[in-house]
């Protein structure tokens, strides 16, 4: 250990005298105000550059009702699909796969649900799928996307291959799959009561929350517990942070590695159906490159690659920032073509800015706890 | 005498975030002098250190060099200087060869063209690391990949890195914590090597008895502040004690007399093909059973099989007269053992999560239900481990990094006293921690003696081996070479059967 690191002389604050921090505090915990604070900046930015020129601020066309709810709606799958890659993130590993398993799982729900593709066991008569196939055929979705995501954990676990050649595996394997089953046709005509999912909104006064955006917080929600109050949370926090150590502590890292892959999969599978739902067509192309969104997601969002270290909360800002980006470059006149580079550029500027703060503060404490200090002084 | 002081620090401060690491602090050695830096962990030493060779910036003070105040700049500038610094962490990169670590940064280029476009003449930078390695006195290879090293191979590399920039002035922190006796000779003598040639050499250490073997002069620190100095002549052990820690400390080794009840553990004709060959012993209730070898005796991997955390090849472990089958440390922690690896950092706790969550790992499931965790539950109880053994720490959600090699080492222990185990097995477990939490550790060993718990405690230091154990089972090239009485050991019988030249037979 080196002889720079706060021990005794904290040591002496003393565990109680400290404030308590209020729920919003404890809600970002530090570190993901940055992040969040980068979105914000974001939203007030875009919101200044999309006034017409010579107009006022009202006349501005980024925070309108339907434009907030399209960037909801946009970035929930991405989201979804995210929460699962920052487990496995947290574990030190990476999933590259995540875009084909949204794509085949999307189709495999289309496959039984599209009266040009179902069994005909499925069909009524009427050349339409009965309603009470569509929650089987979700489950289906679900279900090739964690088994997909078993063989990513069995192949890293068992097999021994390292996550990102394992993970690369599957993603040429699950493209590769939904191209053959489709024969690259897209799967369409899916029934009315599958592609709702997707398209009903909650009206809250004159604003319409989308459904997708609902589903996309409970799992937030699911997610976080899963990962900060179980035993399996714990565990990959453990596993990531010291393989040998978590090992050593009697922990099963094989386990714990199988299970969030698979987990990692089921919400791939998920944040596929959802997007398929939502389209009202599985294309074999269906969510090409969604593994870069979901990964850029993640680390912006201030998950470290390293493993050990990351949350659920981060990665939804993570996603919103994303969402925000595209939409706010697109509605600020930046033309289609250059939109990728303009994205990139900001994704390095905003996660700079975050290490820089961090090293400010010095190793581990970052901008957060500053800001956190700030928050409780000016309070008080 | 007016020798100059080749180089001299005058008043050198600096602060991190919320610590005073250094306070004003004096320094000087002379050409051919070695002088021992000692003090407990955040006591400076390493910050100073690390000022030294270019690592750290100073906030204030001036540095001395042959008299003339220099800018050491970075660490490259500091060599530049012929200050050279061999860190406690070792500076190699694994997967490239010994010849490329001694002369990194400085690869001899090769003649012509090819040089100028950056080509490194292999032959020459080969040659040049062979005569490196002899003259520390080491078998290994130049072109062996790093990874392929020990530990003690590993450190003997990195002084040969040391001595090829031609430094005058050699910064060694803890050279020996991972070396065995043996190496320590062999180190030392490089040492007196370096001395006669007029080279000056700053050694910190926390081992304190290897001072009066090397250093010509001993410079205390203690939180941050010069304390003093003693020249070797003058100084004992309990002196230097007393200016690191501030006060006198009664005991270092601390063992108390423990009721010594039945078999609870025993290993019989242990082997793992080329790792270790046949070994056999028990341990009883209340007994400490101290482990004692060179360094790749072979005493690591023993505890590692016991505790399965390493397959074993063939052999029985037998714990409370039943056959336990330990394939995983899963299987050991359900038999009741629990094992304080050797390295804290890498296998003993996982750094950047808070005590907190360290201290739960083995046992969480005991307190989760339906895989639920039971917050309330873990925290008062963590909280009461942390009381007991006196952890010092801001509070559970410290990062464990952010502690004390002492205190992380507690972490550790307490860990597996969460788990009630029946057998406690610690590799090392004072290795690089200072003297208070050293003698709190040893308290510790001897308290859970007491209450029945069996202890087996690897240590390559001699003086902590002869102190706690009960008895001694002594290894030598992956064998047991000898088991004996805490009445009947001293350091020379240890020795003898330790290097091989006494065997089994030849004592009984």
């Amino acid at each position: 250990m080196s002889e720079t690191t706060v021990n005794d002389s904290v040591g002496s604050v003393g565990a109680k005298g400290q404030v308590s921090p209020g729920f919003f505090l404890r809600l970002f915990r530090g570190q993901e105000i940055g992040i969040f604070l980068v979105l914000v900046f974001m939203i007030i930015a875009f919101t200044l550059l999309t006034i017409p020129e010579g107009e006022s601020l009202s006349s501005q066309k980024f925070l309108t009702p339907v434009n907030i709810q399209n960037i909801l709606l946009n970035f929930s799958w991405t989201a979804i699909a995210a929460f699962g890659a920052t487990m496995v993130i947290i574990t030190a590993g990476i999933d590259l796969s995540v875009g084909s398993v949204m794509a085949l799982a999307g189709l495999a729900t289309a496959w039984l649900l599209s009266p040009d593709t179902a069994p005909a066991m499925f069909l009524s008569g009427g050349e339409a799928v009965p309603t009470i196939i569509t929650p089987l055929a979700i489950l289906v979705g679900l279900g090739v996307g964690a088994i997909c995501g078993f063989l990513n954990g069995f192949w890293i676990t068992v097999a021994g291959l390292p996550p990102f050649i394992a993970t690369l595996g599957m993603l040429q394997i699950a493209r590769g799959i939904t191209y053959g089953w489709s024969q690259g046709w897209p799967v369409q005509r899916l029934p009315q009561h599958f592609t709702a999912i997707g398209r009903q909104n909650l009206p809250i006064g004159n604003f319409n929350l989308p459904l997708p955006t609902i589903i996309m917080v409970i799992v937030a929600v699911i997610a976080w517990l899963f990962l900060t109050r179980t035993v399996w949370g714990y565990r990959v926090f453990a596993v990531g942070g010291n393989e040998q150590a978590a090992r050593l502590s009697g922990i099963s890292t094989r386990r714990t590695k199988l299970l969030v892959y698979t987990i990692a999969g089921l919400l791939g599978g998920a944040g596929g159906v959802l997007l398929t739902s939502r389209l009202g067509v599985a294309a074999p192309t269906a969510a090409q490159g969604y593994e870069l969104d979901v990964i850029a997601a993640v680390v912006v969002g201030g998950t470290s690659l390293m493993g050990g270290e990351g949350s659920i909360l981060g990665t939804l800002i993570g996603a919103a920032i994303m969402g925000v980006l595209r939409t706010g470059l697109n509605l600020a006149g930046v033309p289609a073509y250059w939109l990728p580079a303009a994205q990139g550029t900001i994704i390095i500027l905003a996660i700079t800015l975050d290490q820089w703060y961090r090293r400010q503060r010095g190793a581990h404490v970052g901008f957060s706890r500053m800001f956190a200090g700030w928050l409780r002084s000016g309070r008080a | 005498m007016a020798v100059q002081p080749i180089l001299r620090v005058e008043g050198v401060s600096k602060t991190f975030p919320g610590v005073q690491a250094l306070d004003n602090v004096n320094f000087a050695i002379n050409p051919g002098e070695v002088v021992a830096l000692v003090g407990e962990n955040g006591a400076g030493k390493s910050t100073l250190m690390k000022i030294l060779s270019g690592a750290y910036r100073r906030d204030s003070g001036t540095i001395y060099l042959d008299g003339k105040p220099v800018e050491l700049g970075d660490p490259y500038g500091a060599q530049q200087m012929g200050i050279s610094t061999i860190y406690q962490e070792f500076n190699l990169t694994p997967t490239q060869t010994v010849a490329a670590n001694v002369f990194i940064s400085r690869e001899p280029l090769a003649r012509g063209i090819l040089g100028r476009l950056g080509f490194v003449d292999r032959a020459r930078m080969e040659a040049e690391a062979q005569t490196l390695l002899d003259m520390v006195g080491t078998a290994v290879s130049p072109d062996a990949v790093i990874r392929s090293l020990s530990v003690a191979e590993r450190q003997l590399v990195e002084i040969a890195k040391a001595l090829a920039v031609d430094a005058r002035i050699i910064i060694m922190d803890e050279p020996t914590s991972a070396l065995g006796d043996e190496e320590v000779h062999k180190l030392f003598e490089i040492v007196r090597a370096l001395k006669a040639q007029g080279r000056s050499v700053i050694f910190i250490t926390h081992r304190l008895e290897e001072i009066f073997e090397i250093a010509d002069r001993i410079v205390v620190l203690r939180d941050g502040q010069y304390v003093g100095e003693l020249k070797i002549a003058e100084a004992t052990i309990d002196k230097i004690i007393s200016l690191m820690v501030g006060r006198e400390i009664d005991e270092i080794y601390h063992k108390e007399a423990a009721q010594i009840g039945e078999v609870i553990l025993e290993v019989k004709n242990l082997a793992a093909t080329g790792v270790i060959k046949d070994v056999s012993f028990d341990l009883r209730r209340g007994e400490i059973l101290g482990i004692a070898g060179l360094v790749g005796a072979g005493r690591t991997e023993t505890a590692r099989i016991l505790f399965g955390a390493d397959p074993k090849a063939s052999g029985e472990i037998w714990v409370e007269g039943r056959l336990a089958h330990i394939r995983t440390p899963e299987d050991a922690l359900r038999a009741g053992i629990g094992l304080v690896p050797e390295d804290r950092g890498q296998q003993g706790l996982v750094l950047q999560l808070s005590v907190l969550n360290n201290l739960v790992m083995p046992t969480l499931s005991r307190f989760a239900k339906r895989g639920w965790v039971d917050r309330s539950g873990i925290t008062s109880t963590a909280q009461d481990y942390v009381d007991k053994l006196t952890i010092r720490t801001p509070n559970l959600e410290q990062k464990t990094m952010f502690l004390s090699g002492g205190n992380q080492q507690k972490v550790v222990v307490a860990k597996w006293l969460l788990s009630n185990p029946k057998i406690l097995i610690l590799d090392e477990p004072t290795r690089g921690i200072d003297v208070g939490a050293k003698a709190e550790i040893h308290a510790l060993m001897s308290e859970l003696a007491k209450q029945g718990m069996g202890i087996i405690m690897i240590s390559s230091e001699m003086p902590e081996i002869l102190a706690m154990s009960d008895r001694i089972v002594v290894m030598h090239e992956r064998r047991v070479t000898a088991i004996l009485d805490r009445k009947e050991a001293t350091q020379e019988l240890i020795m003898a059967f330790a290097t091989g030249q006494a065997t089994e037979g030849a004592m009984q």
